[in-house]
């Protein structure tokens, strides 16, 4: 039995370890937002050891999306066919190759040495709302909207920072100027952000009904957004929970061998 | 403990081999019927557990070098494609990049584990200096590969670090550019960093083998630090510990699991997800979770060349830890001092870690001069004194008798 609790405090004492470096690193990110208003934490669908993405959210944060925030952000990593790949929005093909052919793409050179435009196709990349950076920051009053394919990986607090973003502005508090194109915005490092707030009551009309609050676009585009960051996280999951079955089927066999070809020597 | 060998080629082939490269001679003697002290505890687990981890690092790896260009315009996105679009190109660049922090966190177990037994005295001080060479190319390895993805903290990390190097007087802005191959991080620091990043593993998994041939010579040590003395002190290393190692393997990766498949990026930082930029510099400036107690000290000392010596020495030191620890008893069981003082410097390490995270200002910066000089008192004032002063308890006379403690009752009762 001594055996057994040694085995049980290391396990514990390494647990521990790592979930304590765990805690110090979100601390760290904590302390690195400086004086920003920490996010609450949403229940997201893709939480936890089961977590999926909902898949009416997923579209409707896609329609949020390509109405709004691509007007200025660019999503660089996406492809269209991603968004009939399971584990994502899962539109049909044929939903894809029509999503596609609304936008022109510019392709070349021809056999003349000519570029041209044709109707997009699954293959390609998400379309850029500028052509370089210096044209973005050109029309944003000198800020750049940044890519939006990592994004809930690239902010500490993830999702729901973007989600406390969204849904957080608000006056500013008293004696606080703010410059011509910045708005308050608690949760941002230093409060001001040159995004002006993106989403109005019913911006968006909702094709299935549903009513187009502020909170609800903030939480299906969000919900789009991680699934543009981590579009593995339904499969990885999946996989996951699996692979902890086994390994602990097999930590179990390997301890009850262990009991038994150390039993002569006890 | 390397006696007679007892390896009986079994057929033809391998008793021709056998006069000519004996190979499975050596694999038998060393891993099936190598003598193994019979009480180690899942302390001495760890040695395996690297192993693998080294090994899993190579493989992923290798095929990780498949896909990623290293190239500043290029390297970003082909992590990205490799995360999208490389079959399960999530599932190897997860299990590489938690990876690294599963390998730290099993060489910091096994390096306190061989602190707290004395597992670096005599005769086992070669086998110690060549496992902080293997802790060391580690941090090297480490260090490269959190460059690769190229994003904004693999950018700025190198940065800082290779900046150190400027500190050293007369020669040091030579050396940084020369580091760089340019004047500051660049695709030419990049490009000689992936070449390292991918060269460093292999002569980490030479210099484990010299490690576990000086481990071979005077064998294991164990938990009551008294060395072998007969044939009942001992069982065969095969079953008995393949199958005790391959346990303690198995519960390690249900928890390394657990980050690859539900937490892959917990360990990690989110800057990282933004492309590099050298126009931008991040608000702060952190390495990863396993190198922040040598950033703490680094931190901690006000002098840029100071701060360097420092981190550079709190490293360095432990080469001379057997010469400095004067006590002749190898377990911490039988030193009732040194094993308080053990246990507040590992406290001590942790919390130079947590220092090296926050950032360096205010009460930050008296905690980790504090805690940088307990870190050098430890090994420069504390054990040289204990070894004089503390009078150990009495130690069992072998290793069956600590296990078995109606036999080893004295007769003067």
């Amino acid at each position: 039995m001594n055996r057994l609790s040694a085995l049980i405090f290391s396990v514990f004492l390494t647990v521990g370890l790592t979930s304590g470096l765990s805690v110090s690193l979100s601390i760290t990110s904590a302390e690195a937002a400086g004086d920003a208003k920490h996010p609450d934490a949403i229940d997201w669908s893709f939480n936890g050891l089961f977590g999926t993405y909902d898949r009416d959210a997923l579209r409707r944060g896609y329609k949020v999306y390509t109405e709004v925030c691509a007007s200025c952000h660019s999503m660089d990593q996406l492809r269209f066919r991603n968004l009939s790949q399971p584990g994502g929005p899962e539109f049909t093909a044929p939903e894809v190759k029509a999503i596609a052919a609304g936008f022109t793409v510019e392709d070349g050179p021809d056999d003349y040495g000519d570029m041209f435009d044709r109707p997009g196709l699954p293959k390609d990349a998400f379309v850029n709302p500028f052509p370089n950076v210096q044209a973005a920051r050109a029309a944003n009053g000198g800020a750049y909207p940044p890519d939006l394919s990592l994004i809930t990986k690239a902010r500490s607090g993830g999702p729901d920072y973007i989600y406390a973003l969204l849904t957080g502005y608000e006056d500013p508090p008293a004696g606080m100027t703010m410059r011509d194109g910045l708005y308050y915005n608690p949760y941002m490092a230093g409060g001001k952000i040159a995004m002006a707030a993106p989403l109005l009551e019913e911006l968006v009309e909702y094709s299935d009904g549903t009513a187009a609050s502020v909170e609800q676009m903030s939480y299906d585009v969000v919900t789009f957004l991680n699934w543009a960051a981590e579009p593995e996280l339904e499969e990885r999951k999946r996989t996951g929970f699996m692979v902890l079955i086994y390994l602990t089927v097999f930590a179990g066999l390997l301890f009850f061998s262990m009991r038994r070809i150390w039993a002569d020597k006890h | 403990m390397s006696g007679e060998s007892t390896y009986q080629p079994s057929n033809g082939f391998t008793q021709w081999m056998d006069t000519r490269l004996p190979l499975l001679r050596l694999a038998h003697d060393s891993f099936v019927d190598y003598p193994t002290p019979k009480n180690l505890n899942y302390w001495w687990t760890f040695g395996g557990i690297l192993t693998f981890c080294l090994v899993t690092q190579i493989i992923t790896g290798i095929i990780l070098a498949m896909h990623y260009t290293p190239h500043v315009d290029h390297a970003f996105n082909s992590v990205e494609h490799i995360m999208r679009n490389v079959n399960h190109g999530w599932l190897i660049r997860y299990i590489h990049a938690n990876g690294a922090s599963m390998f730290f966190l099993a060489v910091y177990i096994h390096i306190f584990r061989g602190m707290y037994y004395g597992s670096y005295k005599a005769p086992r001080e070669v086998l110690w200096i060549l496992g902080v060479i293997i802790y060391l190319l580690m941090m090297a390895a480490a260090f490269m590969g959190y460059v690769l993805p190229w994003g904004q903290m693999s950018l700025w990390g190198a940065t800082v670090i290779t900046n150190l190097f400027g500190a050293i007087p007369l020669v040091g802005d030579s050396i940084a550019t020369w580091l760089w191959g340019g004047f500051s991080v660049d695709n030419p620091t990049l490009n000689r960093f992936f070449s390292l990043h991918y060269l460093i593993p292999f002569l980490i998994f030479g210099v484990v083998i010299l490690h576990i041939w000086a481990l071979h010579v005077p064998g294991n040590n164990n938990p009551v630090g008294i060395s072998v003395k007969s044939e009942q002190d001992t069982v065969p290393f095969h079953p008995y510990y393949t199958v005790k190692d391959g346990f303690a393997l198995v519960v390690f990766i249900i928890l390394f699991s657990y980050f690859v498949f539900f937490a892959p990026n917990v360990l990690g930082h989110a800057d990282n997800y933004i492309p590099a930029n050298p126009l931008v510099t991040p608000a702060h400036i952190v390495p990863e979770w396993y190198l922040l107690p040598f950033y703490a000290i680094l931190r901690a000392i006000p002098d840029k060349l100071g701060g360097v010596i420092a981190m550079v020495g709190a490293i360095f030191i432990l080469f001379v830890l057997p010469w400095l620890d004067t006590s002749k008893i190898r377990s911490a069981r039988y030193r009732p001092l040194f094993k308080q003082f053990f246990l507040i410097f590992v406290v001590n390490c942790l919390v130079l870690g947590y220092l090296g995270a926050m950032p360096a200002e205010g009460v930050y910066i008296t905690l980790s001069r504090i805690c940088t000089f307990y870190y050098f008192a430890h090994f420069l004032i504390i054990l040289p004194v204990l070894g004089l002063v503390e009078k150990p308890r009495e130690i069992p006379e072998s290793i069956s008798a600590s296990i078995l403690p109606e036999t080893a009752a004295s007769p003067a009762e």
